[in-house]
């Protein structure tokens, strides 16, 4: 800026109005930006089909004790088990401190008998073995992840092996004895 | 021009190394400009920014398309229904053509009007004529990827015309419908030179704006700059009369995405793709309007076809017709054989350019309508006249015409007023 103070027109005062209006153009400029920017982000997230997809209704009638499904919700396998006395006795009497995600195997079904739970580990999202008869079930009776060995018990939780968590439960409800609906 | 004062060290890191700060404030901030130019030396700017948001759009529209005959109509329509603001991103594109059009065609006219062709610049013009012939390829196989009836039925009749080329026409054919008709190899083959097309496009730009900063911009009055009195730092003066002309721009380019986002495109176009029926007229998007009607104008009883006629038939010399008046704009620089630029100084040459002009908006209006009764030989006299203009009338003004005289320098004709500066 011209450094002559009296008879150039870059008074003081004139100044601040210049800094206004710099400033509120740039912010102006900015935000429209912004704006302009925020659709051609968002359009990445999940489409309204597959938001619609969300929900999973599960028969569950044709399954019996020891037996488990496998069912699609939201792209990823939910793992569903129809446990038997045996199972849930395990589940029930570990010690909580013998585990690495501590977790009561009451706050993780809504009835003893059914294991609802997401079947991806935790560690790296491979999908754990387990699910059919053939399979190993890991040292302690659940599912064993074949990626990098960690192993699940009858309740679904990490046990032995590199995963950090549990394997997550699905918000579902009952809708009613033989139906449920995950998501 | 001030030098370059860098202050952040990695910046001057930088600049040590690869002088791009320097090259970008010669280039953008200080490049000497004209000061007479008016609106019309916007459309430059704006067709490098409409690129730009074709690009940018275009490349998020592929995240959600699919290059598949079942299925690329339906996920066009899974873009405008689901995809989050994919109906916006999606018109953005769609009308974005049309203005990218509209704007170049006005960019060329400013060109043609103020003899911005004429020597030292003949290269720039035809690195520029490459730019509009690259423009219409990618925006009819663009226009093909929504496999909607037009779409189809467009992609069919544009790669049948090669047909028309003796002996190895249905070859070539072939070869571009990857088939024996337009089908999935074609719908995955344009997808593929639609994506690819616009980034060549950004190459030729650079080459344009090179050999533009070369001999620098033309001006209203189309004599060369001679003292710095003539010229000013393109910023902050052009940036900031550019970035009001964008501004205005995209009034009238949102205007047409939120108001009226269909305004240029055919309803059957929303129809899918189906081989079996052709709609009951079809024509190509309003940009190409004008040399469909040169092609349809060629029948065998054409009075410019019939002198040709031992030679070819006339379904090739309407092909021929076609791209020749594209190619006509090369050679302009050398059919136009007046010294004087602009159109200012030409007593007549500005009818003929507004003759031009009409005769171009005719030819539009001939290629949108059915060809029956007098818009037959309409359409034929419109292709006459087209080719006229460049062959018989360019360069015989320039012979009969007398210039006005030039002002001294641009400063000159702003302080004197006297004429028509």
């Amino acid at each position: 800026m011209a450094e002559s103070p009296t008879t150039s027109p870059d008074t003081p005062d004139d100044e601040d109005r210049r800094d206004f209006l710099v400033i509120a153009t740039s912010t102006v400029g900015a935000l429209g930006a912004g704006m302009a920017v925020w659709p051609l982000i968002d359009q990445m997230n999940p489409a309204a089909d597959t938001l619609a997809l969300s929900t999973t209704e599960v028969d569950l009638s044709p399954i019996e004790a020891g037996q488990s499904i496998t069912v699609v919700w939201q792209g990823k396998p939910v793992f569903i088990r129809r446990r038997t006395a045996a199972e849930i006795k395990a589940a029930r009497s570990v010690n909580l401190a013998d585990l690495l995600d501590p977790e009561e195997d009451k706050a993780r079904v809504k009835k003893p008998e059914w294991l609802v739970m997401v079947g991806v580990c935790t560690h790296l999202g491979c999908i754990p073995k387990g699910q059919k008869g053939t399979e190993p079930k890991g040292e302690f009776g659940g599912w064993f992840c074949p990626c990098h060995g960690s192993h699940y018990d009858t309740s679904g939780r990490i046990r032995k092996g590199p995963a950090p968590k549990n394997l997550p439960v699905p918000p579902y409800t009952f809708t009613n004895d033989k139906t449920v609906k995950i998501g | 021009m001030s030098d370059l004062n860098l202050k952040n060290p990695v910046l001057k890191w930088i600049e040590y190394r690869l002088p791009i700060f320097a090259f970008l404030k010669h280039e953008t901030v200080d490049y000497p400009t004209p000061k007479n130019l008016n609106y019309w030396w916007n459309f430059g700017s704006l067709a490098g920014i409409i690129l730009v948001v074709m690009i940018v759009t275009g490349i998020v529209l592929a995240m959600h398309y699919t290059a598949h005959v079942d299925m690329a109509f339906g996920s066009v329509e899974r873009i405008m229904r689901d995809v989050n603001y994919g109906w916006l991103i999606r018109y953005l594109h769609m009308n974005g053509a049309s203005m990218f059009f509209l704007i170049v065609y006005i960019h060329m006219f400013r060109g043609l009007y103020y003899g911005s062709y004429k020597a030292p610049r003949e290269l720039l013009w035809m690195i520029g004529v490459v730019i509009l012939i690259a423009m219409m390829a990618t925006a009819f196989m663009g226009y093909v990827l929504v496999w909607g009836q037009m779409s189809f039925w467009g992609a069919t009749v544009i790669t049948n015309l090669f047909s028309a080329i003796p002996l190895v026409g249905d070859a070539i054919v072939t070869l571009l419908w990857g088939g024996f008709t337009v089908d999935n190899p074609t719908l995955n083959r344009f997808f593929s030179l639609h994506y690819l097309l616009p980034f060549v496009m950004v190459g030729l730009v650079f080459v344009h704006l090179w050999a533009l900063h070369v001999h620098r911009s033309n001006n209203p009055l189309g004599i060369e700059t001679k003292t710095d009195g003539d010229s000013i730092p393109f910023h902050p003066y052009y940036t900031i009369k550019d970035t009001f002309g964008l501004s205005a721009f995209f009034v009238i380019y949102l205007g047409f995405v939120f108001f009226a986002p269909d305004f240029f495109g055919e309803p059957d176009n929303y129809i899918e793709a189906n081989p079996l029926v052709t709609p009951a007229h079809i024509v190509p998007e309003w940009y190409l309007l004008p040399f469909y009607a040169i092609l349809r104008a060629f029948t065998a009883d054409f009075f410019l076809y019939i002198p040709f006629s031992w030679l070819m038939s006339a379904q090739l010399a309407g092909v021929i017709a076609m791209f020749g008046s594209l190619l006509v704009l090369m050679l302009l620089p050398w059919l136009d054989t007046s010294k004087v630029r602009s159109g200012k100084f030409r007593p007549y040459f500005p009818y003929f350019f507004w003759i031009f002009i009409a005769d171009c908006f005719f030819l539009g209006y001939i290629g949108a309508t059915t060809p029956e009764g007098w818009r037959i030989l309409g359409g034929q006299l419109g292709t006459a006249y087209y080719f006229a203009h460049f062959f018989v009338i360019t360069p015989l003004l320039g012979w009969l015409e007398t210039p006005l005289p030039l002002p001294e320098s641009i400063s000159a004709a702003v302080t004197k007023k006297g004429g028509d500066g």
